[in-house]
């Protein structure tokens, strides 16, 4: 009998345990060449039985050595449930199945903090679940029909001015523009978040851009999609298509001399900018593209060779809001000649309040929407430790916000957008709805798209390897064998019917409460089952 | 659902007028109150036309205290008139004990001064009355503005005009133009500041309807003006809207359909003057009303006007003769009032429709 050495991995120690019938499997090796992991392995397994051919025992002894396929019992090579195996076998003989009681967590930080993509494992509480919308129009006020009634989905992006400031002349009766407004774009409330080309495959960065022309063009919803921070091709940058781009500029500035360079040849203005000062996925950390990411097209398009890439967790050089405001905005907003709105996006934190505050109260009129990112955001490669244990729930943030806006008598003049697990349980609508009523003019969506595409990540710790290259569905690696897996098209085409579901469901929404356009701050039309969350937030309670 | 109506006539006349208008569309009502506004007043009013009228329900104590108020800051009662009740058994009415009708005189360092600074200085006076007999709990100031009248009451509409003797025409009260309103309660509380129509510097509105964006509206109402007050009916933030882009933003009229109901989007795209209706309607998208309704407004130069909401879910209908125009929530108050007119020029506004009636009684109607 051999000696345990108790200090060596186990099966038993690991998150997802192989579950494989000998009996069943073909020995097609399918599996162990899909598995990006390496968490699979062909092996052999010695078969000694004992048995009686007789009616009375007469034992017998057969000795076999039969191929199998076993799991690989070490932490780098963990299994992380995706299930590709599952997919591809065609006699059901393997599946990965989770371990409860493993020890993974304590025994994975050998090599430093754990890094992985998706969102929070933990923090998987959810407001928006407390929160049914409880106005119904009734009697006094019909409701609408979802299917017939006109209905105008639209949210400003854009520094909104007061009516007071408005450069209006009366002439003849009739109002004039004297000059220029800032520019408002009335979009989409549904925003397809930025996750960037480097992050995303090439594809999946494909199909979503496929989504939104197709979006726009065939079915007339303004959807916008943030590039992400890097750049984006000079092809798009060049093309009619840049309207319905907005382009992020983050910490690490990659791919904005791209850009720059690219402003002569722009045929038309992009839909917006927007500067990304921190995510909800990892609050106050900077980006991070690692090496095996970064593929050729990834280097021509950043301007960088292959490395590491770190954005810190901080624009360089700017330490106060004023400076941001002044220097950022004024310099993107001249750079595209005051034609195009310039946004912000923070991480939700305890300060946003005072953030937004102070955007609202920015001198020059300039800012053109705060975007905050919850913590159940999150799609791009972060250490664990952040994606788990820092942040802040978006609801409470967008209605304090919001409200803060209201006490001062400036709400909606620079729009609020909300993101960070928005359609967590697959219901974009019912949240984004919510979201709305809270204040927010609109929402923002990343993860959900990846999952549309295929991504099998969650947040109960299954598959989230984004940051390894190793992504086992092509959606978040540059590997090119890998990449091919996702169907660009077939993916383009989920991504354009959930929206156009979620644009149906948002009407059914709508309708029942008696609203045409978007109920923005309509907190009276919903109720929570949960006394202290009502009480935060200010609606009502029932039970 | 209110029955609203408004009459608006060359030749004086007295408020059993607008009692004829409504009652016919009471059938089913809870009868849960009767308000009016007059404006252009004749009969008893007729000399103090110029002189700020104060229209306010109170008990003794309140009376002495707006007395005192008023006495305090140098308004001196020119005129009044105490309505004295026919208060027979059985009526149907949650009466206070006093109505006071009292013109006063601007104090004397007033004056000289413009109107637009009596305006304020009548508001501010109006608001402070409010708020020193809510404190108390003794009453309720209605209206302070020269040729201006309201009444407002709880009960059955027909025994609160018995109760005011107001089926008596005896020339005593008597009005141009009546905006008047028999409510169906919709709120579980009847509040008596929650009868239309409302009042506020020269403008008057009555709304029928439901507004669905009532929080939203109160929300950014309330930083907007001093005088945004109250908010005890989802229908006053019709008033403060029109008051905020005719008075305080100084726009033309037809502006105020497109902060209410502005045009979707797509069709604002067509329109040539899509810059500036886009920017009303991102600028002020908190006043939007969404719902359905129907508003009669006076304004303070006297036109009288109704408009829709924007998918006609409640209706209106306005009907003429040679000297008077009204409007009323239904058809058949107008067959009361004025049998005789041609029904075929009948005006039912559609949705986004704005009826505009001028002083000469011409009636103008616009799409929006
Ligand atoms: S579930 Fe995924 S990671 Fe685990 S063995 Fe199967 S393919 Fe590999
Ligand atoms: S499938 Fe790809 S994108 Fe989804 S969690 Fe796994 S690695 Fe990340």
């Amino acid at each position: 009998m051999e000696a345990i050495k108790i200090q060596d991995i186990g099966k038993a120690d690991l998150k997802w345990n192989i579950e494989y019938i000998a009996e069943r499997c073909t020995m097609c090796g399918s599996c162990i060449s899909t598995c990006t992991i390496g968490a699979i392995q062909a092996g052999v397994m010695r078969v000694d039985k004992i048995y009686s051919e007789d009616i009375k025992p007469n034992p017998l002894h057969s000795h076999k050595t039969i191929p199998v396929i076993k799991q690989v019992k070490n932490i780098a090579n963990a299994c992380i449930g995706c299930g590709m195996c599952e997919k591809v076998c065609p006699n059901n003989a393997i599946k990965p199945v989770r371990n409860y009681d493993n020890r993974q967590t304590l025994l994975s930080r050998d090599d430093g903090p754990i890094k992985r993509g998706g969102r929070t494992n933990l923090n998987a509480q959810r407001t928006l679940d407390h929160i049914i919308v409880g106005r119904i129009s009734q009697m006094t006020d019909p409701a609408l029909d979802s299917q017939r009634h006109t209905f105008d989905i639209r949210a400003p992006f854009g520094r909104v001015l007061p009516a007071k400031s408005l450069p209006f002349t009366l002439k003849d009766g009739k109002l004039t523009m004297a000059h220029k407004a800032p520019p408002v774009r009335w979009i989409y409330p549904l925003i397809f978040s930025d996750m960037s080309i480097g992050a995303l495959s090439t594809r999946a960065w494909e199909a979503v851009a496929m989504a939104t022309a197709y979006l726009n063009e065939k079915c007339g919803l303004p959807v916008r999609m943030s590039s992400g921070e890097g750049g984006m091709p000079s092809k798009l940058l060049e093309s009619e298509q840049l309207k319905y781009m907005i382009l992020q500029i983050a910490s690490g500035h990659f791919g904005w001399n791209r850009i720059i360079k690219a402003l002569p040849k722009m045929k038309v203005d992009p839909a917006g900018v927007l500067i990304k000062i921190g995510q909800g996925a990892k609050p106050g950390d900077g980006g991070l593209l690692q090496a095996a990411k970064v593929a050729e097209h990834v280097q021509a398009i950043r301007g960088v060779p292959k490395a590491t890439l770190s954005s810190p967790p901080n624009h360089q050089g700017l330490y106060s809001i004023e400076e941001s405001v002044q220097k950022m905005h004024l310099s993107l907003n001249a750079a595209f000649g005051f034609r195009v709105p310039v946004a912000i996006k923070c991480a939700a934190s305890a300060t946003s309040v005072s953030v937004y505050n102070n955007l609202l109260r920015d001198p020059y009129q300039i800012c053109g929407g705060f975007f905050i990112d919850g913590i159940q955001g999150g799609t791009g490669a972060a250490n664990e430790i952040s994606l788990d244990h820092t942040g802040h729930p978006i609801v409470s943030k967008i209605r304090d916000c919001y409200l803060a806006a209201v006490r001062q008598g400036l709400q909606g003049q620079i729009p609020l957008y909300g993101g960070g697990g928005i359609g967590m349980t697959g219901n974009a609508a019912a949240d984004a709805f919510k979201m709305i009523c809270l204040g927010a003019n609109g929402v923002f969506i990343g993860r959900l798209l990846t999952q549309l595409l295929g991504c099998v990540g969650n947040e109960h710790g299954r598959c989230n390897a984004c940051n390894t290259g190793k992504c086992p569905t092509g959606i978040c690696t540059q590997d090119p064998r890998l990449v091919k897996r996702l169907d660009v098209d077939r993916g383009a085409q989920k991504i354009v019917d959930y929206v156009l579901t979620f644009d149906k469901e948002l009407r059914k929404l709508m309708a029942p409460i008696g609203n045409s356009s978007l109920p923005v701050g309509r907190s009276d039309a919903l109720v929570s089952t949960d006394k202290a969350i009502a009480e935060q937030l200010g609606i009502q309670y029932v039970c | 659902m209110c029955r609203i109506g408004s009459i608006k006539s060359k030749v004086a006349f007295s408020p059993s007028k607008a009692l004829y208008l409504m009652l016919p569309q009471q059938e089913g009502h809870d009868n849960s109150g009767f308000a009016m506004v007059m404006q252009d007043l004749y009969g008893i009013f007729t000399p103090y036309k110029d002189k700020p009228l104060l229209s306010l329900a109170c008990t003794q104590r309140g009376a002495q205290m707006v007395e005192d108020f008023m006495d305090s800051h140098n308004f001196e009662q020119v005129s009044e008139w105490i309505p004295v009740p026919n208060d027979q058994p059985g009526l149907d009415i949650k009466a206070m004990p006093y109505y006071i009708f009292r013109n006063y005189d601007y104090p004397e360092y007033y004056r000289d001064k413009p109107m637009s600074e009596k305006e304020e200085l009548l508001l501010d006076i109006r608001l402070k009355l409010r708020q020193i007999l809510e404190n108390a709990d003794e009453g309720y100031v209605y209206s302070f503005w020269p040729d201006v009248l309201t009444l407002k009451e709880i009960g059955d509409p027909r025994d609160i005009a018995t109760y005011f003797r107001l089926w008596d025409d005896n020339g005593c009260l008597m009005a141009k133009s009546i905006v008047v309103q028999c409510r169906q309660n919709t709120n579980y509380d009847i509040v008596r500041y929650a009868a239309h129509p409302f009042f506020l510097q020269g403008y008057t509105l009555c709304a029928n309807g439901e507004n669905t964006f009532y929080t939203k509206n109160k929300e950014f109402q309330k930083s907007l003006h001093r005088g945004y007050v109250g908010f005890e009916s989802d229908s006053q933030n019709f008033l403060y809207t029109l008051h905020y882009v005719l008075h305080e933003l100084k726009w033309p009229i037809k502006y105020y359909k497109d902060v209410i109901t502005p045009l979707p989007f797509a069709e604002i795209e067509q329109r040539e003057d899509k810059d500036v209706l886009k920017a009303i309607r991102q600028s002020l998208a908190h006043l939007e009303i969404n719902g359905p309704n129907t508003i009669i407004a006076n304004l303070p130069d006297g036109r009288m006007l109704t408009c829709c909401d924007s998918k006609k879910l409640r209706p209106v209908v306005v009907g003429r003769t040679d000297t008077t125009v009204a409007i009323s929530s239904e058809v058949c108050g107008l067959n009361e009032i004025m049998p005789d007119r041609d029904m075929t020029k009948d005006i039912y506004p559609n949705e986004r429709e704005v009826v505009v009636i001028d002083n000469d009684l011409e009636v103008q109607r616009w799409k929006q």
